[in-house]
């Protein structure tokens, strides 16, 4: 079995977000991290191999250093790295990125396809769905549970109040939820030799059945108005109080407010 | 593509078990506001089996007009049969605006939908008006949180058309229903014959636990892991009750196996915006803000003074949650008795 | 000379660090507080390949160098000393003895399950009468037929009973040296958790890293197959010095990671804690220690890692271990009393880490060699 895991690499915003001087998020300043819904679908992915033998190929498109990402999929039992990064791709939307990796994935083989259902800058949980209806094959997303039978995945798809058990003719594409699983720890042996493993670069002349006019920046039907952080409304009252007065003051709050 | 082909305004109408979702009645109401800027009408797309009878829910809820999608291949929600539904009926009627839910359903939905139609989908959205995207009149901005809630950005589509949107339930206002009004009906079906992309269902399983949905509720008791443990949701749920609310919780309870997913509030959870919002043990992590401050009155009891949920909250108490829950449900009992 | 780290060290040290915060630091008060071995999370660092980094891939390992097992140790003691002396016992006095002075049969029996993690080791060299001290050895290896067999005890041996596989030294000869003098010949062996004749006596009730397992060994006529015996018969002691300087070198990276972690804490601390209507870090007595505290880190965190580089590129070592054993032991001591110091009342308390960190940075400054006994190494040295 072939299994093609698309990644993205993304700012931690879990460690507090920087801010520069002019109240703009400063990226430079925080690290870079493996996004989490991704790394769950590699670990999915490594699951299968482990389970029923698979040929697990990382993928990511971005800029030069998120081959960083490639090798720490490497170092957790990827076998093979794709960076697909080029200048003119730069400034792509979901629907130019979804059109460039599915250019590059129609140059492999694969019966399967995960990739994470959102990623934690964007938000979007578009780029999955994107890519399987441009190359022409079934989408599972929020898979909880994954299963090989035979040439079908059997998947637990999470909705809110229920879970839906598919089951689907490879090749497909999946998408992955980061509670499907915990994912395991690269191992010290294996980041050694992720730094000594070839990572294969691509660009735009190696997409496969792709339009300039889908890709990069102008080929984004998309465009940003305008972008700015958030403000919050300012924080209230804060009292430190034991539990008896605690409880008084909340009283009294709920009583100010109608609550009670 | 001819841009002045496309017009009106067009949701979708989610159903599940053949029962319209609110979110459907909150992009109307959304949708009319829209339409009135663009001189069009509110057009609700209607698909599933069996479903024509639930029309006249929408059109008491402010929809013009109705395109019902009825198929035995609509039954449950399965990706293909409803891309393939709505792709049709944007293919067929153009619209200029096709707004979905940013539902479980709705977010697999949209970007399939917005790839087969060859249009930008802007994910999540919060807010929406009609304005000028450089020098183009009568757009659809679309404005979404980003990054985790840490920015927000606006974003067009001017070149492509439907401007397609999902948007954050619970974030839209629903109009008031006008009893007895009436939308034009259109029933249309494309054909459906299945394919390889048609996936089967093999079993569908219900969470019994938590009919109730915490986006409904007007005061919510929200747990985070300073809750210690599964155990001390007990305190919470004997506070909800003596307030006629439910609990709810943060990210870290989830995956930690205390709550079920359902009763998340926050980034990768639910947006709530309850009358009253009490964060007990929740440090208030960006993403779990993002769900929860637009929450009218928000009080929180944390034992760490620099815990950033007390940068939103109203009215911050310093201290041991698992001392004050169980004495202010005693108070709050005894004010009512 | 280049002082960065490699891409491949720095991914290997977010992987520890990332490790140690998120398996190891939730449990860290729990393990000191009731004395219980953490065996679950020796079982997530099998798992890993944690226990066996520096040990070649054909052996079971992970093919790194010394400078990542050294990586390794110091991001666990950051968070756990106790977790952090686990892996260096193992690691440092049982596979990397086997490792060198092994047979391949021995390598491929019990190194390669060692390295897996699949087996916890353990080394035996301590006796009540007897430790840097060979002459004072009491436990006596006799052969008989196909067996040696062992008769005495061993003391304050980490992973005492939690470990499945020992190297343990025993007196096997009495020779007459040239100036006629009897001298004890040692050897080494290896041994198996479960031979008959083989017991644990009391555990240690221990000042620091209480969650380490600490036990007397004891030998009843306890028959070791003769295959066991580790190198050379006769050779054990030197074995067992050259053994210990490889070990210096993790527990100097232990020594490190407690410096390390305390002055982390203290350094958070200070900003938040105020006196006088002041943060205690906007005080200069405070921020003056704090810079005397991180230079000495600094320096430790220098030593231990050019120790590791010569333990890889060197083949004696001796004197790198013991200088960077010595130093960052004493850091470790000076930085962790300060660290109370800077907390005042609330760092005496259990409420907060670097009580804790106190009482365990207090053994690295004498197992493995006092430090006294390294002053006599690093001096015997110079004046030889």
């Amino acid at each position: 079995m072939k299994i093609i895991v698309c990644i993205k690499q993304v700012p931690d915003t879990k460690g507090g977000v920087k801010f520069k001087p002019d109240g703009t998020l400063d990226r430079g300043a925080m690290l870079s991290i493996m996004n989490p819904d991704d790394k769950a679908g590699l670990e999915a992915a490594l699951t299968l191999k482990d389970k029923y033998g698979a040929e697990v190929t990382v993928l990511s498109m971005g800029l030069p250093k998120a081959e960083d990402v490639l090798r720490e999929a490497l170092a957790m039992g990827a076998d093979k790295a794709i960076l697909v990064t080029d200048r003119v791709l730069g400034g792509a939307d979901t629907w130019a990125t979804s059109t460039t990796i599915a250019g590059a994935i129609r140059n492999l083989d694969y019966d399967l396809i995960i990739t994470g259902r959102q990623a934690i800058d964007g938000d979007t949980a578009q780029v999955g769905p994107q890519i399987s209806e441009h190359l022409n094959i079934p989408v599972i997303s929020y898979a909880q549970k994954i299963e090989v039978e035979g040439d079908y995945v059997i998947v637990e798809r999470q909705f809110d109040d229920r879970y839906h058990v598919l089951k689907a003719k490879m090749p497909c594409l999946i998408t992955a939820l980061s509670e499907l699983n915990k994912p395991r720890y690269m191992t010290p042996g294996g980041i050694f030799d992720a730094y000594d493993a070839e990572i294969t670069q691509w660009g735009r002349a190696d997409l496969k059945d792709v339009d300039d006019s889908n890709l990069g920046l102008s080929g984004s039907p998309t465009k940003i108005a305008k972008a700015s952080d958030k403000v919050r409304k300012g924080a209230g009252e804060k009292v430190v109080l034991d539990a008896e007065e605690s409880v008084k003051y909340i009283m009294d709050k709920l009583n100010e407010k109608h609550i009670i | 593509m001819d841009l002045n082909d496309y017009k009106g305004v067009f949701i979708f109408a989610q159903q599940v078990d053949n029962k319209i979702d609110n979110i459907a009645y909150e992009l109307i109401g959304k949708g009319k506001e829209l339409a009135a800027a663009l001189n069009t009408t509110v057009t609700a797309v209607l698909a599933g089996y069996k479903v024509k009878d639930l029309a006249d829910s929408l059109a008491e809820y402010g929809a013009d007009r109705v395109i019902v999608v009825d198929d035995p291949a609509l039954e449950v929600y399965m990706t293909e049969p409803y891309t393939h539904a709505i792709a049709s009926v944007i293919n067929e009627f153009k619209p200029e605006i096709m707004l979905v839910g940013a539902t479980a359903i709705g977010r697999d939905l949209g970007p399939r939908v917005s790839a087969r139609v060859a249009t930008g989908l802007t994910a999540d959205c919060t807010f929406l008006e009609i304005g000028t995207f450089h020098e183009k009149e009568n757009q659809l901005l679309m404005t979404r949180p980003a990054f985790g809630g840490n920015t927000i950005a606006t974003i067009a589509c001017p070149d492509n058309r439907p401007q397609m949107a999902t948007v954050r339930p619970g974030v839209m206002q629903k109009l008031d229903p006008t009893p007895g009004a009436k939308a034009e009906v259109v029933e249309y079906n494309p054909g459906f014959t299945p394919d390889h992309k048609y996936v089967e269902i093999l079993k569908v399983v219900k969470e019994v636990a938590n009919v109730a949905d915490i986006m409904d509720a007007k005061i919510l008791v929200s747990g985070g892991r300073g809750m210690g443990s599964p155990e001390n949701f007990k305190m919470l749920e004997e506070l909800a009750d003596a307030l006629g609310g439910m609990v709810s919780c943060s990210r870290a309870c989830v995956d930690a196996g205390w709550m079920p997913k359902a009763m998340q509030v926050g980034q990768t959870g639910k947006t709530v915006r309850p009358n009253l919002y009490i964060a007990c043990g929740i440090s208030g992590a960006i993403q779990h803000l993002a769900g929860m401050e637009e929450s009218d009155v928000i009080i929180a009891i944390n034992k760490d003074e620099t815990a950033p949920i007390f940068d939103v909250a109203d009215y911050g108490i310093v201290g041991d949650v698992k001392a004050i829950v169980p004495k202010l449900t005693e108070a709050i009992k005894n004010s009512k008795a | 000379m280049d002082f960065s780290l490699s891409k491949k060290h720095l991914l290997a040290r977010a992987l520890f660090k990332e490790f140690a915060e998120t398996e190891v630091k939730p449990f860290a008060t729990e393990v000191d507080e009731t004395e219980v071995f953490p065996r679950h999370t020796v079982e997530k660092m099998a798992k890993s390949g944690f226990l066996g980094i520096p040990i070649p891939k054909e052996y079971g390992g992970q093919g790194c160098d010394a400078l990542t097992y050294v990586m390794c140790v110091e991001e666990l003691s950051k968070v756990c000393a106790t977790t952090g002396v686990i892996v260096s016992a193992h690691t440092s006095l049982c596979c990397d003895p086997i490792l060198t002075y092994g047979t391949e049969e021995q390598k491929q029996k019990y190194l390669v399950p060692l390295a897996k993690g699949e087996k916890l080791g353990a080394f035996g060299l301590t006796e009540p009468g007897a430790g840097t001290d060979a002459q004072g050895m009491q436990t006596k290896a006799v052969l008989d037929g196909d067996n040696y067999v062992l008769n005495g005890s061993k003391i304050f041996i980490t992973n005492g009973k939690e470990a499945d596989i020992y190297i343990i030294f025993a007196v096997t000869d009495i020779v007459t040296d040239k100036r006629g003098r009897a001298k004890k010949e040692i050897s080494a062996f290896i041994v198996e958790k479960g031979t008959p004749g083989f017991d644990f006596g009391t555990k240690e009730k221990k000042m620091g890293i209480r969650g380490s397992s600490t036990y007397e060994l004891i030998f009843t006529d306890c028959r070791v197959p003769k295959e066991n015996l580790l190198g050379v018969k006769g050779k054990g002691f030197g074995m067992a010095m050259h053994t210990l300087d490889g070990g210096r070198i993790g527990i100097a990276s232990q020594a490190l990671g407690i410096a390390e972690g305390a002055l982390d804490r203290t350094v958070e601390y200070v900003k938040e804690r105020k006196q006088f209507g002041r943060a205690i870090g906007a005080f200069q007595n405070t921020q003056f220690q704090l810079a005397n505290l991180a230079t000495n880190v600094q320096a430790a965190q220098l030593m231990v890692y050019k120790a590791a580089q010569a333990k890889s590129t060197q083949k004696r070592y001796t004197v790198e271990a013991a200088m960077a054993k010595l130093f960052a032991a004493e850091v470790a001591m000076d930085v962790t009393t300060k660290c109370v110091q800077l907390h005042g009342g609330y760092g005496y308390t259990r409420e907060y880490e670097v009580e804790r960190m106190m009482r365990d940075a207090k053994i690295t400054e004498i197992y493995e060699g006092t430090s006294e006994v390294q002053r006599m190494v690093i001096s015997g040295d110079l004046l030889s």
